[in-house]
């Protein structure tokens, strides 16, 4: 993979040229597209039991946020991509850290907060 | 790349030269890692509007809630633009990296249009919320729906005065290194827009009760 060119790894986005090209992209979009009819199908059906829809919203927009990366990014385990792959492994976890630490610290400061009656009872 | 560098790689199978022998990376690596990187803490940003938008989405005070506010035909049509405009900007790096001026122009050109049409949806969608008086101002929950769908739609605003700033470099600069760079850079940005999106539309519009 290395060449005179690219002596030290690949930007992202770089496997463009070499790895399908076109086609990588009408793939990712035949790939996005049945994901996304799934997403909408899945959010207004009464198929699947409800309580399991919002697990299913999740698995599918992760699932479509991969064929992005892969297939519009080209962003690949290739080890001229270590680079890349580590800061997108940090963002992943940075955002997740952010996105659950808020969500837990609001549930419980939520669950732990006096009801507002009460809180107005106590102040008269 | 220096003189030891490129008789190893002359020689011997490229792989085997050592990361230490190999010389600077190329502008364009350069570019495009730093570039991601960037997206990446664009990203971390948009995690802290989404963390805000999933702690504050059940605070209607009263008001009027998702599921009663969206309409999901048109974040479907908004979804198919974003798409369709990711694959024509991937087609115009194509054609810039074959040097082919026409078909960059072609593609870009497409991409703007694109774009538009899923900003004028999103300005549309606003400005019936604000008319039922649904605002930013109404709720907790219409602020944080504001702030994380209107900074989504400020990237796409800000990406369409990019890809016109680049549809003028490429006709005065040409293809240069620099052009292409920047190219390849708005590419990114773009494809990195539409992951955000995906993200909105399973949390904001999909998962509204």
């Amino acid at each position: 993979m290395l060449d005179a060119s690219e002596p030290q790894g690949e930007a992202p986005g770089d496997g463009a040229h070499t790895h399908g090209g076109r086609r990588s992209y009408l793939i990712g979009l035949g790939y996005a597209l049945a994901l996304t009819a799934a997403s909408f199908w899945a959010s207004s059906t009464s198929v699947v039991y409800p309580p399991s829809v919002p697990v299913l919203l999740a698995v599918l927009a992760i699932a479509q946020m991969g064929v992005h990366l892969v297939f519009f990014l080209h962003i690949s385990s290739a080890p001229d991509q270590a680079n890349n792959v580590l800061a997108l492994v940090f963002g992943i976890f940075v955002v997740a850290l952010v996105v659950f630490g808020s969500l837990l610290i609001m549930a419980n400061l939520n669950h732990n907060m006096m009801p507002m009656d009460r809180l107005l009872q106590m102040q008269r | 790349m220096n003189a030891i560098a490129q008789s190893l790689t002359d020689s011997a199978e490229p792989e085997r030269v050592p990361l230490s022998l190999r010389g600077p990376a190329s502008p364009r690596v350069v570019a495009g890692f730093g570039f991601w990187l960037f997206l990446l803490s664009d990203i971390v940003m948009f995690g802290a509007f989404f963390a805000a938008y999933a702690v504050l989405s059940g605070e209607t005070a009263g008001g009027p809630t998702g599921a009663e506010l969206f309409d999901k035909s048109r974040v479907f049509a908004e979804t198919l633009c974003l798409l369709a405009s990711s694959v024509t900007c991937g087609f115009s790096a194509l054609a810039a990296q074959r040097g082919d001026r026409f078909a960059t122009y072609l593609w870009l050109a497409v991409t703007f249009a694109l774009g538009a049409a899923f900003l004028s949806l999103e300005v549309a969608e606003f400005a019936g919320m604000v008319s039922v008086g649904a605002g930013p101002s109404r709720s907790a929950f219409l602020s944080a729906f504001f702030a994380l769908v209107g900074a989504h739609g400020a990237h796409v605003t800000l990406g369409l005065a990019w890809l016109v700033v680049m549809l003028a470099q490429v006709a005065t600069l040409g293809f240069q290194p620099m052009v292409r760079r920047r190219l390849f850079c708005f590419a990114l940005f773009w494809h990195a827009l539409d992951i955000v999106w995906v993200g909105v539309i399973t949390i904001v519009y999909l998962g509204a009760r």
